[in-house]
């Protein structure tokens, strides 16, 4: 799960790393009030779950309160297109107005997974600002890691070597070692999956702050975090994936036309590529999971008949704990209660296969069936591209 | 022989009295797998659907030689069931729990390091040696013995190829859910490695899904060790970056972590590439018949 920048902060504060001064608005008044109170130049910064924002116009200084306002003016509201948001962009609904620092020097620093390794690794670099992606493609020398110990964590020692490496000194040296115990500590705490400060930067007057935060979270480790798990903002997400989600779904919208629907997501995942091998497009990912009930069946047709780009759906249906029987029976019941609006492909195998068969062909439903997932997906291309083009 | 499960197993169910745990306790039973019985702490002396309940795994373990734990707890209960299992000396764990924290995991595989126990999972299918012994969720009756072993970070991924293999009358000597979560208790490289040991398996299928490098390394593994062709195959060639496909561990982060960069890294290793998913079986009876 992801969380906006203010939130983050909140909780870097709070966890002893150091944030400027800063509040978040909602309204270009609300901008100012916090601009008054900070006194001084101040920094309004697009909320989303984002970054690139600054390229973007999602970042802006002002220089007094009426800056700020109208600062706040120009990115409420606006659509902001990065690299990393979708094509059409998110809109922007809250704006972080904070204390502006003059910067001496930006620094990278970031504790995420190291899967191969099976620990947890800190990453730090004296190439701020940049995304560490790049930095490891250009200067692949100037990244520090510090792998922490699986049940002892970070050790004094590698936070040292991290902030030596920084290139800290002398009082920003102090303060370097203790926010990277800080931030780790905290990571830890909070099941995150990446707490990353791009750009952490001294300040002209000596300070080392996180000017930008983003923490990720382990969802499967919300449950322990309630207090994470209210952070979310659904205005981020697909209004479709936030429906699925009610219903535990693992749905993805894409940008296809072949509405497809597995059980796992290995299967699922190798059902969107068989339809682009056959030539089409998926329009979404979604796995019911390995024991869907016949209801998650009919919310899961629903909510992937509701996208108006899928022309066709194809139901790919492996049957281990998930019955074919107990697919075709939440199938009939979707179909019954919606209709059949779109062509239809259905692919079952497995655990009770014959029951399902032989159901789905006694409901009168007008299903396309398939052999194979080669030849389902075939099927359900040439239809989509069918009823796309009359 | 065959992998890690067979005749010799003794399986005790951790979570033998929940919904998910019962169930699958009577279908692998169903199979011929020897199904000792369960713990559910709390329980101990009681029986649920004919199983014997203990408290503790060492119970189990002193009262009927089980040599095999089967873990179908809850998310917040698995770390601690694994140590448990492990501490108790049994050799092989097989965690079907999916939604473990990952943080969990990096100090259970931690404390497994230091006992001789080997953990498969979790948010895993299990193995399945046809014909000896079924330790997980997989629909049995799909497989047949024979000479392909088969490795899989997915489920139903697995069932799928499983289906083709045996409707081409190939068999498997065993079948290997690693799961889907971004740290696991048995990689790719481990399976291979157990796959090369075993006299029996003649080829290997490896599916692989985007996310992490474990299918870079079992690549470069498989090139400097192995000595039977490996089948490979990527799900997730259409999947968007930054989005988690479902299992934890399945997410492009980064630009890193690509279906593009792993086939790129077996086809360098000289593995058979399957692109298709629907062709994974063609593939193998293919191999098989060269080899
Ligand atoms: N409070 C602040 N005071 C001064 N400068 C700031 C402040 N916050 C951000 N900046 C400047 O704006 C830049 C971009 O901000 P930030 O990293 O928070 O956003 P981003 O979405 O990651 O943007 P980008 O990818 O464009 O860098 C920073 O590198 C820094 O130079
Ligand atoms: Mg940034």
């Amino acid at each position: 799960m992801k969380i906006h920048e203010y939130q983050a902060k909140a909780i870097l504060g709070e966890g002893g790393v150091p944030v400027p001064a800063g509040e978040v608005a909602d309204t270009p008044a609300a901008a100012r009030a916090v601009a008054e109170r900070l006194g001084g130049r101040v920094v309004v910064k697009a909320q989303v779950h984002a970054g690139g924002r600054g390229k973007a116009g999602g970042i802006k200084i002002a220089d007094d309160p009426g800056g700020a306002e109208a600062a706040a003016r120009a990115i409420l509201g606006m659509r902001l297109k990065t690299p990393q948001t979708p094509p059409e962009g998110i809109e922007v609904r809250k704006v972080l107005v904070e204390e502006a620092s003059s910067v001496a020097r930006e620094l990278y620093l970031s504790v995420t997974l190291d899967r191969a390794r099976a620990s947890h690794v800190v990453m730090a670099s004296e190439a701020g600002g940049m995304e560490i992606e790049e930095v490891a493609v250009r200067h692949p020398e100037k990244i520090i890691r510090e792998w922490a110990h699986p049940a002892l964590g970070l050790q004094d020692f590698q936070a040292r070597r991290v902030a030596f490496g920084l290139g800290l000194a002398g009082e920003q040296f102090k303060q370097g070692i203790g926010l990277i115990r800080n931030l780790f500590r905290l990571y830890l705490a909070k099941d995150c999956s990446l707490a990353e400060i791009n750009p952490l930067v001294v300040t002209t007057d000596g300070r080392v702050l996180a000017l930008d935060a983003k923490l990720n979270f382990d969802d499967n480790a919300l449950y322990r975090h309630a207090d994470v798990a209210a952070l979310r903002d659904i205005h981020e997400e697909d209004p479709l994936d936030v429906e699925a989600s009610k219903f535990n779904l693992n749905y993805i919208k894409l940008t296809g036309n072949v509405g497809c629907m597995v059980n796992g997501a290995g299967l699922a995942m190798a059902t969107m590529d068989i339809i682009k091998l056959a030539g089409g497009e998926p329009a979404n990912f979604l796995d019911v999971g390995g024991g869907a009930s016949a209801e998650q069946i009919e919310n899961a047709f629903r909510i992937l008949s509701s996208d108006p780009s899928v022309k066709a759906v194809f139901i790919n249906i492996f049957g281990g704990i998930l019955r074919c029987d107990r697919l075709a029976e939440g199938m009939i019941a979707a179909v019954k209660k919606l209709g059949l609006r779109l062509p239809v492909v259905v692919r079952m195998e497995g655990t009770n296969v014959e029951l399902g068969k032989k159901m789905l062909a006694e409901s009168g439903l007008s299903l396309v069936t398939a052999e194979d997932m080669a030849d389902g997906a075939r099927k359900a291309v040439a239809l989509a591209r069918r009823v796309q083009s009359s | 022989m065959s992998i890690l499960v067979d005749k010799s197993t003794r399986v005790v169910v951790q979570g033998i009295t929940g919904r998910e745990g019962a169930f699958h306790a009577a279908r692998c039973k169903e199979y011929g797998t020897t199904v000792v019985g369960g713990v559910t702490p709390g329980k101990g002396g009681t029986t649920h659907d004919g199983f014997p309940v203990w408290n503790t795994v060492v119970e189990a373990a002193a009262q009927e030689g089980a040599n095999c734990s089967l873990i179908f707890v809850p998310p917040s209960a698995a770390a601690d069931a694994i140590m448990e299992a492990a501490a108790t000396g049994i050799p092989v764990i097989v965690c079907i729990t999916e939604g473990v924290p990952a943080t969990d995991m990096v100090r259970v595989r931690e404390f497994l390091a230091s006992t001789g126990s080997r953990l498969i999972g979790p948010n895993c299918p299990g193995v399945i040696t046809p014909g000896q012994a079924k330790v997980g969720i997989m629909p049995g009756h799909i497989h047949r013995e024979g000479p392909v072993g088969v490795v899989s970070r997915s489920g139903t991924l697995t069932y799928e190829v499983v289906h083709q293999l045996t409707g081409r009358a190939i068999g498997q000597s065993t079948c290997v859910g690693i799961g889907g979560d971004p740290v696991a208790g048995t990689s790719f490289v481990d399976a291979l490695r157990l796959f090369n040991d075993d006299p029996e398996t003649r080829a290997v299928m490896l599916i692989g899904e985007i996310g992490g490098t474990a299918e870079e390394e079992a690549a470069a593994f498989v090139k400097a060790h192995m000595q039977k062709p490996v089948i490979g195959h990527v799900a997730g060639m259409t999947a968007p970056p930054g989005r988690r496909m479902g299992h934890a561990g399945a997410i492009i982060a980064g630009g890193k972590g690509t279906a593009a960069e792993k086939v790129k890294a077996m086809e360098t290793a000289g593995m058979h590439v399957c692109r298709s998913p629907a062709e994974m079986g063609a593939v193998v009876e293919r191999v098989l018949r060269a080899c």
